[in-house]
């Protein structure tokens, strides 16, 4: 449980952040929260030889509105996150998510950035962007570009960042006003990963399903989008039939690994069920 | 009188003795962050050790290379079995009567286990050191299954045994077993099942768990070569043992050795062992000549020091059709792991676990033990319990549920209709015990009563015919628990460890001022020793307990005790504390008869000091006493005021309750809602009940987690998949359940204050009633038993196991 020897940088801002990481190559790592990082670092499972640590750069700071679109920087804590009336607001399955990450002090000090940088199939962060139709911005070397959540993803630790590049800021679309959401995790305990969790927005006209979009933390290598579930409840009115075909949709997707939440009968079968949840509760709260 | 003459009741308050909500004084430190923990020790030119461990289950070493580690800056040197075979410490003796490798000798016998160690100028350098040693493998088929461990070609684990057909525990049947162990009689218990109306079999299992204390495992050792003295500060529970067993193995004289516990951080009997640590941190600083450190982290602590538990127990009970049970047959498959490396006392291979006949007049009864080895972490340690009670408790709990099930009774009606009666004590239990007192109806009535026992049973027939129906997926379960405890080891006539009986001890000491200090032979590692014990003194000799200073934990200084674990150290050490004040009361009865110049036999006890009988104004406080003790003695007697005491206790003290839990269960997650827990507790004479209900938390938060998901857990190849709080399930104050505390009295009649213990009954009572409760909610479905631990998957897979998604 002790880390290997590495050099420590304090960049002030983005530019010298991508300049430090692209200089120094693979064997540098960004140090946002380090409550991922950290960890792995101690059990030598990473071993990077420099880290550049995101804190003293303003500019990955701050909540801010942009017309529809809430823009979030990549080093605001899941605490800050809870904090901000913002996000209440706009965003409340944010709020919502954050708060069932970990335990207060994980929180204040794990970023956004970091755990959508991350790669980790149990962060939350990840599938409910996904569901919430975020986008990523990535500055590097040779200039920015915006990856939308959808596309980020590719493996287990194994995202589309390059590289050298750094993830500075999300930027999400404001949901329809009187949208339904929730968030369902189940987990053993506090502080721990989902065995399953779905993230469910939805819209509806006339008692019936407009639009739908459902997140799948934890059920496979990387975060799902559930969309022939999300299909299957469009136009109908959430009954007993078809939040089973729903579920049965969104667990013919799931390939989550055996481990001591559970054998992987366990955690689809859950999986479905979460998804059935957070649809009944999405629904419930369209207003 | 005057206004200013305290009343008796000022009096009494002022001592704050026994009975007594006193706070805890240690807690003034700890909750300042001032305690003083063994990592927090640093002495000057300290080295680091720490462990190249293995990822094995079970190989040969075939070669260990330290070359490219000494030459990582720092590290000064890399110990290894042959480097132990110098000092012939090579291997240990483990407190159970076997041996055990400190490093690894030829092979690797459980993942994890012991290397080599690098020892270094600080932490880092010692592990940058470790991933630079080279162990070079050959991985052998691992025994993981305790059930495969007698196959006729199950692996050979003990190679050192070789030929080997006598353990410290009789004959050995096969080359992976340890020892057989039979208690009863066994041809009265057959003749008893051959003629019973009604019998129950079943496998019941306590998987492996540990005892997980918040601090870890570690010492610092200092070998002064010029004095030719070693000083080893360590979390140990028991330091004089320690300082023993160091005698016995370093050859190195006793009295040049210093053992001080400092400040504990839990040890719940993962502290009571020696392991390879402490040996190799000792031959490094004998080595270097610098003091050593050696701390454990937690995936070291969950994974080779100790584990608690694992006892497959194949449980039958015979019975009338009314529900009087006639006999007890009970065979444990007992899994060790690699080493027997049990805590229990010398002669008792499988600690007290024949304590199983419970609570129950068992006319007959008759248990044997197999332990065996497999390739796992070893150890065998009392997790809060005292000596395998907790299984026994397990075993018969849950059997009797069992039984209630088949005969269609209530279990709390079956329990009433078994208990032993309180004219039958002291009794004689078919398996070897005198339980010293107890009302057990009494106490399993008031908790009936409390929670309203019967409504409870209807709401769940509703529940239960709700479910049948469709309207709820939800199910509920009533978990009772009735446990008799078996603690205060213990009398000379049984009890000793490698040799040494284990009575405990007490030195007191009165300063002329009426204050004093007490020494103990025991170890507080957070059960509040300094402040009960000064209690219990107050109460004896009428000094306040603020003006006691109770210390533990130096072997220079503390009188030999054998330290704090299974429960002992009320009916023990609390015992010695009695007796030494009663000496001190003894001689202070004739100073202060010298001062009041009256005869001894006239003066009487009263709160704080004596008086003349008849004459109430005539007295003499302690306070003034002590202060005569150093001028004014009489004639021919020695002034001061101390006396030591040791005491060997005529018997076991028997601590019972019960308890019951009200959960209830999701079936389509598994995920349970535990509603209701009450325990009621009978400790007899009860010293600080604030302090007994905190004791009752801590130990009933620990069951809820061993019974509900607590586990070490290993794959089909020797890995521990639960091997940190990630995975082992540690709860925190979200998931554990309010505790409701209650109780009732009934003393120990043959100790000098009638105190029982209370610091594991929790553990031992509470693991029965979270599983009953599982199984109960369970049972009308279908099932008569469900393995632990109860976590939700498992839970979902019980239900799917029984149709209930069909
Ligand atoms: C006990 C515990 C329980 C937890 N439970 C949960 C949980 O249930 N759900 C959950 O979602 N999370 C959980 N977490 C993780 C927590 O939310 C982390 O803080 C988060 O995943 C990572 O954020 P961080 O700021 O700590 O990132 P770090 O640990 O600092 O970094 C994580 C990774 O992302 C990279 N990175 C960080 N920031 C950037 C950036 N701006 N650009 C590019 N790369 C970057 C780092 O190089 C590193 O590889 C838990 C953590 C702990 C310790």
């Amino acid at each position: 449980m002790i880390p290997g020897p590495f050099s420590y940088h304090r960049p002030a801002t983005v530019a010298d952040a991508v300049k430090l990481l692209s200089t120094m190559g693979d064997e540098a790592r960004p140090l946002a929260g380090g409550h991922s990082l950290v960890p792995m670092m101690k059990l030598r499972l990473a071993t990077p030889e420099h880290l550049v640590d995101l804190h003293g750069i303003d500019g990955l700071k701050g909540i801010r509105r942009d017309g529809n679109t809430v823009v979030i920087g990549a080093m605001i804590t899941l605490h800050q996150l809870l904090a901000s009336d913002e996000i209440a607001k706009s965003l409340p399955i944010l709020h919502e998510t954050a708060l069932l990450i970990a335990d207060p002090q994980v929180r204040y000090r794990g970023t956004i950035g970091g755990n959508v940088a991350n790669g980790d199939p149990g962060n939350d962060m990840p599938a409910l962007m996904m569901t919430l139709g975020a986008s990523y911005r990535l500055e590097g070397k040779s200039g920015a570009r915006d990856v939308a959540a959808s596309e980020f993803y590719q493996g287990a630790y194994f995202t589309a960042l390059e590289p050298g590049e750094l993830l500075t800021a999300i930027s999400i679309p404001v949901p329809a006003a009187g949208h339904g959401y929730a968030y369902e995790k189940l987990k053993r305990k506090v502080g721990d990963y989902a065995t399953a969790a779905a993230a469910v927005v939805l819209t509806m006209a006339g008692g019936k399903v407009a639009t739908c979009k459902i997140g799948l933390t934890n059920l496979s290598e990387t975060p799902l989008l559930a969309e022939d579930a999300a299909k299957a409840v469009i136009g109908t009115s959430l009954d007993a039939a078809t939040l089973k075909k729903a579920a049965a949709a969104a667990v013919a997707i799931m390939a989550p690994a055996a481990d001591a939440r559970g054998p992987v009968e366990y955690r689809k079968h859950v999986g479905g069920i979460m998804v059935t949840r957070a649809l009944q509760r999405a629904a419930g709260r369209v207003g | 009188m005057n206004d200013m003459t305290p009343t008796r009741e000022q009096r009494e308050a002022k001592l704050e003795g026994m009975g007594c909500k006193r706070k805890r004084v240690e807690d003034i430190r700890f909750t300042q962050g001032k305690g003083n923990y063994v990592d927090d020790l640093k002495l000057p030119g300290m080295l680091h050790g720490d462990f190249v461990r293995s990822p094995h289950a079970h190989a040969r070493v075939k070669s260990i290379n330290g070359d490219e580690a000494l030459k990582v800056p720092g590290v000064l040197a890399v110990i290894t079995a042959e480097t132990l075979k110098t000092v012939n410490l090579a291997w240990m003796p483990t407190l159970a009567g076997d041996v055990q490798m400190v490093l690894a000798d030829g092979k690797v016998l459980f993942q994890n286990q012991e290397v080599a160690f690098v020892v270094a100028t600080d932490r880092y350098a010692a592990d940058d050191g470790i991933n630079k040693v080279v162990v070079e493998y050959e991985p052998l088929p691992p025994l993981i299954d305790p059930f495969k461990a007698m196959d006729k070609d199950a692996p050979v684990l003990r190679e050192d045994l070789a030929g080997k057909t006598t353990g410290a525990h009789g004959p050995r049947k096969h080359h992976n077993h340890i020892f057989e162990w039979t208690v009863g009689d066994k041809d009265l218990t057959d003749a008893a099942f051959r003629k019973a109306d009604v019998t129950i079999k079943e496998m019941i299992s306590y998987h492996r768990t540990h005892p997980s204390p918040l601090e870890t495992c570690q010492c610092v050792c200092s070998f002064d070569k010029i004095k030719g003295e070693l000083s080893i500060w360590g979390t140990f529970q028991a330091p004089h043992v320690i300082r023993t067993v160091v005698a016995l193995i370093a050859k190195i004289p006793e009295h040049k050795i210093h053992v001080i516990s400092p400040d504990i951080g839990g040890g719940f009997g993962n502290k009571v062992g020696a392991y390879p640590g402490y040996i190799c941190a000792a031959v490094a600083s004998i080595v270097t000549g610098k003091p050593v450190k050696w701390v454990e982290d937690r995936i070291e602590n969950l994974t080779a020091t100790s584990f608690a538990r694992d006892y497959h127990m194949t449980t039958e009970i015979a019975s009338t059709r009314e529900g009087k049970v006639t006999g007890l047959r009970v065979h444990v498959l007992a899994d060790h792991g690699a080493f027997d490396a049990c805590a229990d006392p010398s002669k008792w291979p499988a600690g007290f676990f024949n304590i199983v006949t419970g609570s129950y007049d068992f006319p007959t009864a008759h248990l044997s033990v197999d332990g065996i080895y497999t390739n796992k972490a070893p150890g065998g340690v009392a997790y809060r319990c005292s000596f395998r009670v907790t299984e026994a408790a397990y075993c018969i709990e849950r059997g009797m549920d069992i039984l209630a099930q088949k005969l269609g009774m209530d279990p709390a009606e079956l329990r009433l209709k078994n208990f032993i009666k309180p004219e039958q004590f002291p009794y004689h239990s078919a398996l070897g015990w005198e339980y010293d007192s107890g009302d057990y109806a009494t106490a399993m009535r008031k908790m009936m009563e409390s929670v309203d026992y019967a409504g409870l049973r209807k709401e769940q027939a509703e529940k239960r015919a709700a479910f049948k129906r469709g309207e709820t997926r939800e199910i509920m379960g009533l978990g009772v628990s009735f446990f008799t405890e078996i603690v205060g080891a213990g009398p000379s006539k049984n009890c000793d460890i490698l040799g040494i009986a284990m009575f405990d001890s007490c030195e007191i000491r009165l300063h002329p001022t009426g204050a004093g200090i007490a020494r103990v032979g025991t170890k507080s590692q957070g059960q509040g020793h300094e402040t009960t014990w000064a209690q219990i003194i107050a109460t004896e000799i009428g000094i306040p307990a603020d003006d006691i200073m109770v210390e533990e934990g130096n072997t220079d200084t503390a009188p030999y005790g054998l330290g704090t674990y299974g429960s002992r150290s009320t009916p023990v050490a609390g015992a010695a504390i009695a007796m030494a004040a009663r000496k001190i009361k003894a001689k202070a009865q004739m100073i202060a008869a010298y001062k009041l110049e009256v005869h001894e036999d006239d003066l009487e006890w009263d709160i704080d000091g004596f008086r003349v009988k008849g004459l109430p104004e005539k007295t003499m406080s302690m306070k003034d006493i002590c202060w005569a003790a150093y001028n004014s003695v009489p004639p021919g007697m020695e002034p001061g005021l101390e006396a030591v005491s040791y005491y060997d206790p005529p018997n076991m003290t028997y601590p019972f309750g019960a308890y019951i839990c009200v959960m209830n269960i999701d079936v389509d997650t598994g995920v349970y809602k535990i509603r209701r827990f009450y325990a009621l507790d009978d400790c007899g004479t009860r010293i600080n009940p604030m302090i007994i209900e905190g004791q009752v938390h801590g130990g009933l938060t620990e069951a809820f987690a061993i019974a509900m998901g607590q586990e070490i857990r290993y794959d089909d190849d020797g890995n521990v998949v639960t091997g940190s709080f990630m995975d082992f399930f540690m709860p925190t104050a979200v998931e554990t359940p309010h505790w409701e505390t209650d109780f009732t009295v009934t003393p120990s009649p043959h100790h000098p204050i009638g105190a029982k213990g209370v610091g594991e009954s929790p553990n031992v009572g509470g693991v029965p009633a979270f599983s009953n409760a599982v199984n109960d909610a369970f049972s009308f479905l279908g099932s008569t038993h469900i393995q632990m631990p109860h976590d939700f998957w498992r839970n979902w897979k019980a239900a799917k196991n029984l149709g209930v998604f069909a």
